[in-house]
């Protein structure tokens, strides 16, 4: 893959069956085991049927990378995925507050916040899902998408976007 | 023990103690677990006095159960048991739910509770951290209300306790609604609103103990294998296989609410009335005016068969609920008399609100529907309900009167075998020849007066967990749809339709090595472990009591209903025959190793090492 064409992670929440066979395959490609509460990508269900599957989006300006007081975090030139530095990540918890989805979190065993790392440019969960023929997640070339960074929103505000798409607007105050 | 997270929670509602247990690898690799196991827990710790033991009393035991194979075979479920105030013997009913891959994942198998609470609490579990909280707030909500707030308080506790963690994902919840609150026995233990643990009636259980709901998150992994590679490869064939499933993807088992009764005639119409129909307004095709979701399911599911529904317009608007299945089409449409999609999900989403089971309410409501067009129960009876057939307002409110005792609804929430015995008293008339049931369990929605459908003769007859469509007696005992390979799905615990085909069904077993280490072959399965479990469920079964109690093959037979000749269609004129009953009820306790009472034989029990059970039976065998 040349530098100029990265991959991105679209995301169609109306599509996720919550079959969270992404955190199946992120975990055991990450952690060498099932664990659902270990996944790079993680599936919010706030409310039954609207599954939001939430993982990095890459924002242009990365937050998260500014925001590390100990340089932990880096962008990887191949892939410009958020690269986590274990040894030096002190679980401080800055990135999460500075990314607009609170999408990072600390690793539940161990001492250092998890982000997506694009599986070093072939993800695991996108394959998983179009294997299943769900195509929730599909790769695109990053430098085609204008406003990537909007993506970058909590479970919530997801939450709150797709039900109304799904059972309607009157559903919105149920989040 | 691989595939095992390794330990139990025991928690008695009574003291409020909470303590953790274990079971020796020989029990585990006797009895697996869920339905298995819990067969073993309640033998174990009631069997002496099973006679006694009332249902919804606070000695009974109720069981949350995994299995091993949660989470490495495709389909994760939850295992429910506890002795049945359906079929007052024991059902491993499960459910769909993620709760099950939480608590192996908060380092649980299963939880024992014992005792009853005096006022409503739940169990929040956050790995080692137990705690029995008040419910009193959430006691009285329906399903959606319920686990909106059982989320919502779930997640801010967790974000309240680790405040650098992040985000937290929703803890997953199994509960009950008003239906279970008030000890309905049609009442189901709930997740995710649209499923259930429904055969059994142990939300009645959960109510009777003022247990609303257990709320977990387990941030562990799931627990070790045997054969991690393995494991992966085999449960990734599995799930190949399934992708191979096309049809089924693509529909689920919403073409059925149409095509069983239209194709196979085995379908509930009107109360068993009739098994055919021909209502193209019942289409899949139409169905699909209501789905809002080309696939819906659960943890590591490669089928994803559900079809989410809503009613977005109309008089209805506001109904949501998955597919329907095709259960709930049959049982809340064509056995009511309602052949629309929007009256169909209307009517399931209500029972999934009220945290009724829609197969034993359907049979009910529709029970009460002949009764209503027979003049046995007025409007007078029905507080002004015209319960004619189709009319889904008047339907909807049966079932809140039933959810919520009123009026008749307290006859009818004792379930149909009940409510039939209780109405044949009040009005005079025996109308325990309507009831469709098999051991007090509502019959699911599978007929065999055509012969077309995948139940037989002996399928309810002699099932050890009565009219449950899902644990069917089958010949040969390794039939696909054999009961002792039910008992291995809901022991092991993980869903059934993951193992339809060929293909899948023959890697369980490797995946079963690879999980667990042991070499379990068909033979040792069908001729000595499933046997174990299987007797003891019938030993059970047959003790009974308090208040019911099954007599030896008298009660092992058909419905009355299934008699009559199918009224139309073209099956017309079938009917089932008493004589084939005999028969194949024969076949089926020799093959299993019962006696021509379809009593489990002495020498069967000693030759599995069940003295104990061969001993309790004695004074039963005698009494014949």
């Amino acid at each position: 893959m040349s530098e100029t064409e990265h991959i991105w992670i679209a995301r169609d929440y109306s599509r996720c069956s919550g079959c969270r066979r992404c955190e199946i395959v992120c975990s055991l490609h990450h952690e060498g085991r099932i664990w659902p509460e270990a996944s790079r990508i993680r599936v919010f269900m706030l409310v039954p049927g609207v599954e939001i599957p939430h993982l990095c989006v890459q924002c242009s300006d990365y937050p998260c990378v500014d925001a590390c007081p100990v340089n932990a975090l880096s962008i990887n030139k191949q892939t410009e995925a958020v690269i986590v530095d274990k040894e030096k990540c002190t679980a401080c918890g800055e990135c999460i507050e500075a990314c607009p989805g609170k999408i990072p979190y600390i690793h539940p065993a161990e001492n250092y916040a998890v982000i997506c790392d694009l599986c070093g440019g072939k993800p695991k969960c996108v394959e998983a899902c179009e294997e299943g023929g769900w195509n929730a997640l599909e790769i695109m070339k990053r430098e085609d998408i204008p406003t990537l960074d909007l993506y970058a929103k909590t479970p919530e505000e997801i939450t709150r976007n797709v039900i109304r798409k799904l059972y309607g607007e009157e559903w919105e105050e149920a989040v | 023990m691989r595939g095992y997270a390794g330990k139990f929670l025991e928690v008695n509602l009574s003291t409020g103690d909470i303590k953790e247990l274990k079971f020796d690898d020989k029990i585990l690799r006797q009895y697996i677990g869920g339905r298995g196991l819990a067969v073993k827990i309640l033998w174990d710790r009631l069997g002496e006095k099973w006679e006694t033991v009332d249902p919804l009393g606070p000695e009974n035991i109720l069981l949350m159960l995994t299995g091993p194979l949660t989470g490495f075979a495709p389909g994760a479920r939850l295992c429910v048991s506890g002795k049945s105030p359906q079929s007052n013997g024991i059902v491993g009913s499960t459910l769909a739910t993620e709760m099950a891959i939480d608590l192996k994942c908060a380092g649980y198998d299963g939880i024992i509770f014992t005792g009853e609470s005096e006022k409503p609490v739940y169990l929040f579990i956050k790995d080692s951290d137990v705690q029995i909280k008040d419910a009193s707030h959430i006691w009285g909500k329906d399903s959606k209300e319920t686990l909106k707030i059982l989320v919502k308080e779930g997640r801010e506790e967790l974000e309240g306790r680790y405040k650098r963690h992040g985000l937290w994902k929703d803890p997953s919840a199994v509960y009950i609604g008003p239906a279970g609150e008030n000890k309905s026995r049609l009442a189901i233990v709930a997740a995710k609103w649209v499923h259930a643990a429904g055969y059994g009636g142990y939300g009645a259980v959960m109510g009777s103990k003022k247990l609303k709901a257990v709320v977990v998150k387990g941030t562990g992994p799931l627990p070790e294998v045997d054969d991690m590679e393995r494991t992966i490869k085999v449960a990734e064939e599995i799930v190949k296989a399934n992708f191979e499933r096309t049809v089924f993807r693509r529909w689920g088992t919403g073409y059925a609410g149409y095509d069983v009764g239209a194709g196979l005639s085995s379908e509930p119409v009107r109360n068993w009335q009739d098994e055919w129909h021909d209502e193209k307004s019942f289409g899949v095709d139409q169905f699909e005016r209501v789905w809002i979701k080309p696939y819906w399911g659960d943890f590591g599911c490669p089928i994803t068969c559900l079809k989410l529904a809503v009613i977005k317009s109309g008089p209805l608007k506001g109904a949501i609920t998955d597919n329907p299945d095709y259960e709930n089409q049959a049982y809340l449409g064509t056995n009511l008399g309602i052949f629309t999609p929007e009256g169909n999900v209307y009517m399931t989403a209500l029972i999934d609100d009220l945290g009724l089971c829609g197969i034993q309410t359907g049979n009910v409501l529709g029970f009460a529907g002949e009764l209503y067009q027979r003049g046995i129960l007025t409007k007078e009876d029905l507080d002004g309900l015209d319960l004619k057939w189709g009319n889904v307002e008047a339907f909807a409110s049966l079932a809140k009167m039933i959810a919520e005792r009123r009026g008749i609804g307290d006859i009818l929430a004792e379930g149909t075998y009940r409510a039939a015995l209780k109405i044949s008293e009040m009005k005079g008339v025996d109308v325990l020849k309507y009831a469709v049931i098999s051991k007090g369990i509502g019959i699911g929605a599978h007929g065999i007066r055509s012969g077309e459908d995948y139940p037989g003769y002996e399928s309810y007859v002699c099932s050890v967990q009565g009219g449950d469509h899902t644990s069917v007696a089958r010949l040969p005992i390794d039939h696909e749809n054999s009961e002792l390979r039910s008992i291995l799905y809901d022991s092991g615990v993980f869903c059934w339709f993951n193992f339809f085909n060929v293909k899948a069904r023959d890697l369980l077993w490797p995946l079963i090595e690879a999980v667990t280490g042991w070499k379990i072959t068909p033979e040792d399965w069908f001729g000595t472990t499933a046997r174990r479990i299987l007797h003891i469920q019938r030993a059970l079964l047959l003790l009974g009591g308090p208040d019911a109690k099954w007599t030896p093959k008298k009660d092992d037979d058909l419905p009355p209903r299934w008699y009559e000749p199918l009224p139309s269609g073209p099956h017309k004129g079938k009917a089932a025959d008493v004589e084939k009953m005999k028969e194949m009820r024969s076949e089926y306790y020799e093959a299993v190793g019962w006696d021509e009472n379809g009593i489990p034989k002495s020498e069967e029990l000693r030759r599995l090492g069940l003295d104990d059970v061969d001993k309790r039976l004695e004074s039963l065998r005698r009494s014949i």
